[in-house]
């Protein structure tokens, strides 16, 4: 009990200290806002083009449906994008500010120090993709009548659990590679959104690509997340059952993978030096 | 196994230590870095030249006896730092076992880093924030309560002189002293029984190393604390320390009480007028380990000295 209590008042301390850092950062947060949702509105005005594009001249096409394709590809770009690097993150800063061998010697358990760091990450993911969703709806005067909300809710929270591992699996990156593990890791993130269909469907992609797509929870989050705000599907439905079981099978593999990887890099990391800054 | 002092016990909460036991037992550890080979080679012959492999720790084996302040003292890159890894569980080393209090640092890591704590010669901290938010996130992680915590965190910081004030500003605009006081009331803050202190009064004014030296003492007195401090300021090793180790090249070349040292140092020089710690540190790490032929031959300890140096830098040219 007593440990429990332990494990939880340390997993606490990486939310407290990452929201502390977020509110010293807060500049960069209205940055980050302000980028993604113009780099959204931009994307998502594409959608509202179509009718005018060089091919579709001429054509009758009903942009809404095309417009919040688009607009979900934008949320989930921005979702993955804040919670992948929340992830990572939690090893980059601590690398850059000299603390991370302080953590490491902290008596808790990597699995706590690792979960501490990405609730934080999911809760400011989803803030900000729900801020940058409100922005967009206003923009574009959307109407979400036929939309699931709690289908749409569900699914995105269902693939945080698999994007946590893969943000833990790629946090490896930055504690053996101080600087380009970093930038390894934003090139990790933007292949897994290429693969997963993020503003198309995957059948799109050259034949090579389409089995990691399959591997991708990014692709079932986005399926699941159209059929829910486009097509109104509940989630007992067999359209989001479809998306469901892949995410809880990722999730169930992704999390512990990603553990045991980080901490036989942590071991390799004690056993090369790797953890020192300088000195 | 008897435990003599249930003070402890409640300190570390389901950690069961046995103060019979020496606190902290490195036997013949030896650590060695390896230099990896750039993926683009420039020149052949440059890398035929370089060495490979780097001795940090060699064969090193000490104990510190509970409650004992123990000094190392060594030049730069003379393996002090890589040591206080070892015993922080940040580095597993190649050879040899290290345990505090029956503990081994590497099988039994988590009951090592609920007995320890380390302050490092750079403030290491999340310099945006305040050195509260800093020390709570450090208190949580050892499970501290945090109104139990934040009152705590004052009362050290305030006792090592940082103003009330400046408490919650961020520590980004600290002196360098200050963030290493900080980095103390950090370490302090966790009332660790082995407390490991890696140069940690590099940088701070004459006055603030006092504080830091009387807190040092009182963490002993009052906690029963057992301190491992390298640094290189010698008066501070005389002053605080029960024994020193000086360590060269990865080496323990001497071992024992200020004042065990300084008579060896004296005979071997043939000295009567007080040897200073600084010519105890010169003696140990010199080029070459002045002995009673060398002094025959140069004719003085001093001139020996001055030759194997100025045969070392010769070398290094």
């Amino acid at each position: 009990m007593s440990s429990l209590l332990h494990q939880g008042r340390a997993s606490y301390a990486f939310f407290e200290r990452n929201w502390n850092l977020t509110k010293r950062y807060w500049g960069w947060e209205v940055v980050w806002l302000v980028y993604n949702v113009v780099n959204a509105i931009s994307v998502t005005l594409i959608g509202a083009a179509a009718p005018e594009l060089p091919g579709t001249k001429g054509l009758k096409i009903d942009t809404a449906p095309l417009i919040l394709f688009l607009l979900i590809g934008t949320a989930v770009w921005s979702y993955l994008s804040v919670t992948f690097e929340g992830v990572t993150d939690m090893i980059t800063i601590e690398r850059w500010e000299g603390t991370i061998e302080h953590t490491f010697m902290a008596p808790i358990s990597r699995f706590t120090h690792l979960i501490g760091s990405c609730w934080y990450a999911v809760a400011h993911g989803m803030l900000f993709t729900f801020l940058q969703l409100f922005v967009m709806a206003a923009f574009f005067h959307l109407d979400l009548s036929n939309a699931n909300y709690l289908t749409a809710v569900f699914i995105l929270l269902l693939g945080s659990v698999s994007f946590i591992g893969f943000g833990i699996a790629a946090s490896v990156l930055p504690l053996l590679f101080t600087e380009r593990g970093s930038q390894m890791s934003y090139i990790v993130r933007a292949v897994l959104l290429l693969i997963s269909g993020v503003y198309y469907p995957i059948s799109v992609l050259p034949g090579w690509m389409q089995p990691l797509a399959r591997v991708s929870p990014a692709t079932y989050v986005l399926q699941g997340l159209r059929a829910g705000l486009l097509d109104n599907k509940a989630i007992w439905s067999p359209e989001i059952w479809s998306n469901t079981w892949p995410l809880i099978v990722t999730g169930l593999v992704s999390v512990p993978l990603g553990v045991y990887i980080f901490r036989i890099a942590e071991r390799y990391a004690k056993r090369t030096g790797k953890l020192k800054r300088n000195g | 196994m008897a435990i003599h002092n249930l003070e402890e016990m409640q300190l570390t909460e389901n950690v069961v230590i046995d103060t019979t036991k020496d606190a902290v037992v490195i036997d013949g550890v030896t650590k060695i870095f390896k230099k990896h080979r750039p993926l683009l080679r420039w020149s052949r012959k440059e890398q035929k030249d370089e060495k490979r492999e780097v001795r940090a720790v060699d064969n090193v084996t000490m104990t510190v006896k509970r409650r004992e302040i123990m000094g190392i003292l060594g030049a730069n890159g003379s393996g002090k730092s890589t040591l206080v890894r070892i015993l922080s569980t940040l580095l597993i080393p190649d050879t040899g076992h290290v345990t505090i209090f029956g503990y081994d640092v590497e099988k039994d890591e988590r009951m090592v880093q609920r007995l320890i704590n380390r302050v490092s010669v750079e403030a290491s901290f999340f310099k945006k924030l305040s050195p509260m938010e800093n020390l709570i996130y450090a208190a949580r992680l050892y499970n501290m309560p945090g109104a139990e915590a934040r009152a705590k965190i004052k009362s050290i910081l305030v006792r090592l002189g940082i103003p009330r004030d400046r408490i919650g500003q961020p520590l980004e605009n600290m002196s360098r002293g200050m963030q290493q006081k900080v980095a103390i009331a950090r370490a302090f803050l966790t009332a660790p029984i082995v407390l490991l202190l890696d140069e940690p009064t590099t940088g701070l004014d004459p006055r603030s190393k006092l504080d830091v030296q009387t807190f040092v003492r009182e963490l002993r007195t009052v906690h029963d604390a057992t301190i491992l401090i390298t640094t290189h300021d010698m008066d501070e090793a005389e002053a605080l320390c029960d024994r020193v180790a000086i360590i060269d090249k990865g080496r323990i070349v001497a071992m024992g009480t200020v004042d065990e040292l300084k008579r060896a140092v004296a005979e071997r020089m043939e000295r009567t007028t007080p040897i200073t710690m600084n010519e105890v540190f010169m003696h140990y790490t010199a080029a070459h380990l002045i002995t009673d032929a060398d002094i025959e031959r140069y004719g003085s300890w001093e001139k020996a000295f001055e030759a194997f140096e100025a045969r070392k830098e010769d070398e290094k040219e």
